[in-house]
């Protein structure tokens, strides 16, 4: 079927070259804006997903003081934002939830000067509200019975999760490996799994939506969240400053409330 | 559509390709093959048979295989009778209910697959609509199952086969049928000795294409299904999780992938291909 016949006969190919010049002169000017506007005007930041209630605090305290910034989060596993970056993404700054992760972004050259460490965090046993599943220890989680959500091994909270299991010469009987901590928080909050290994945190962010049981300090395995500046992103002074406050003494109290370590 | 006996000269005067078309029309191609090929480019051959070999490759592989199959047959199993009946209310006085019923079944086509997933999810999940009461009366939770699986694929593939089988009876002349009943064939018999056989095309075509559709379904699997290797890590679940860490195996996944839609292309190339959305 030719083209011409689903048009209206009053339909002109100029008709098509001026729609086409202005949606042109549209992607031109958006173009300008955004990276007029980009260069000193917003902040990218790649973080954990353990991250989200505490930087998305901290970001918003960061526009506050510094008018007219806007602040953007990604936020997901580390390791999925390290390979982002890997791959070229436009990310200010890049927080990660474990030191492995860091490290990748650092030998890649992405960096921006030496990582900082500025939290630590705990794994839990997180399970729903009023324990169906009458987990009581780290050890329940071999019942071949219940539904047990931990991450990815790939993701910190995963590599956590093994190493903890590990440590406790527990084989937890897994059902699902999450792509990330906030999927494993999701399905225990809905009661679809009986149990599952997030951080403290993440139950501290859940309220009363979920249960928790600690897991034995001997067994414990403590997460080292360290921060960095990207290289080339445009907001070198806002990555700077906003890394400056996570440090600071009101974004330790902010990360201390929301349920992280000292670093 | 063109005949293929048609003379190019013939083409050639009637229209002259304009420029504006011909510049956007290869900026659209490329655009579709690129990527493709930038696979194909990135494949890291030297440890190809090494990633095709892995356990968690060939597990991957085989219970996306296997749960697309089964997908494809619940499909047809229950995708025949309901094109048959949204053909038989088109026919009928009731274009209304037709109407209503031809758009649910379109929901899932144009749903994002994820939002598939968290619609099962709180139907069958252990606290769903549906879900609920079958875990407080038999014990069954549905989801991180390899039924999970199935179910996900088989909602976001069931409208391809539907869709494919219902052009194909409208297009087909009833009174068949009726000549059927006529020499003595009871409604059932007319329909699988006189109808089924002449949509046969169709609901290949359309089996096909909901066998690609379920193979490749990643949002709603995850969402209802989880990841668990060998039980509920399909092809494209492997192929998400695998990127974090480990972009050559990835890549290997993906070109997998690639190559059975191509396969899928080529089965379909001959005349399956036409009507089927007519």
């Amino acid at each position: 079927m030719s083209a011409s016949r689903l048009l209206p006969r009053t339909f002109r190919w100029r008709h098509f070259t001026a729609i086409g010049a202005l949606l042109l002169s549209f992607g031109i000017a958006a173009c300008g804006d955004s990276g007029k506007e980009g260069s000193d005007r917003k902040l990218t930041v790649f973080a954990a997903a353990s991250l989200t209630e505490a930087f998305t605090e901290l970001g918003r305290q960061y526009e506050g003081e510094n008018e007219g910034t806007e602040v953007e989060f990604s936020f997901a596993a580390s390791s999925e934002l390290a390979a982002q970056i890997d791959q070229g993404a436009p990310a200010d700054l890049f927080a990660s939830a474990d030191q492995p992760n860091m490290e990748k972004v650092v030998d890649s050259g992405m960096a921006d000067g030496a990582p900082v460490t500025f939290a630590g965090n705990l794994l839990e046993i997180a399970v729903p509200k009023g324990n169906p599943g009458n987990v009581q220890s780290l050890g329940d989680l071999e019942g071949e019975g219940l539904i047990v959500a931990v991450c990815d091994f790939e993701v910190p909270c995963g590599n956590a999760a093994r190493e903890v299991l590990g440590k406790a010469g527990v084989e937890a009987s897994v059902d699902s490996y999450e792509p990330d901590v906030k999927s494993v928080l999701t399905k225990v909050e809905l009661d679809e799994v009986d149990a599952g290994l997030v951080y403290h945190s993440d139950v501290i962010a859940s309220g009363d939506r979920i249960e928790s049981i600690p897991i034995p300090g001997e067994y414990e395995v403590i997460n080292r969240y360290p921060i960095v500046a990207i290289k080339g992103a445009g907001n070198e002074q806002g990555a700077e400053d906003f890394i400056e406050l996570v440090l600071s003494k009101r974004g330790q109290a902010v990360l201390e409330e929301r349920g992280f370590l000292a670093p | 559509m063109r005949s293929p006996g048609s003379a190019g000269a013939d083409l050639a005067r009637q229209t002259r390709p304009p420029l504006i078309l011909t510049w956007p029309a290869i900026v659209a191609a490329l655009f579709l093959c690129l990527p493709l090929l930038a696979i194909v480019l990135r494949v890291p051959w030297e440890s190809l048979g090494e990633i095709l070999t892995r356990e968690a490759t060939l597990e991957a592989l085989g219970l996306s295989l296997v749960t697309a199959t089964i997908a494809t047959f619940v499909c047809i199993l229950i995708g025949i009778p309901l094109a048959w009946w949204m053909d038989w209310l088109g026919r009928s006085p009731h274009t209304f209910r037709y109407r209503v019923i031809r758009s649910l079944v379109l929901v899932p086509l144009v749903l994002p697959p994820v939002v598939g997933g968290v619609a099962l999810l709180m139907l069958l999940g252990r606290r769903g609509v549906l879900g609920g009461p079958l875990h407080d009366l038999t014990g069954i939770s549905i989801p991180f199952t390899t039924t999970a699986v199935v179910i996900a694929q088989s909602f976001v593939a069931l409208p391809f086969l539907v869709l494919a089988v219902e052009g194909a009876l409208r297009s087909i002349d009833r009174n068949l049928d009726e000549v059927a009943l006529d020499l003595g064939a009871t409604p059932a018999q007319a329909f699988l000795l006189v109808v089924l056989p002449i949509v046969r095309p169709a609901v290949i075509s359309g089996a096909v294409l909901s066998f690609a559709r379920a193979l490749g379904e990643f949002g709603a699997t995850i969402t209802l299904a989880g990841n668990l290797p060998g039980v509920t890590q399909t092809m494209p679940t492997a192929t998400y999780v695998t990127m974090q860490s480990d972009p050559d195996a990835a890549i290997t996944l993906a070109l997998i992938l690639l190559l059975v839609a191509v396969g899928i292309l080529f089965a379909l190339r001959d005349r399956w291909t036409r009507g089927v959305f007519s």
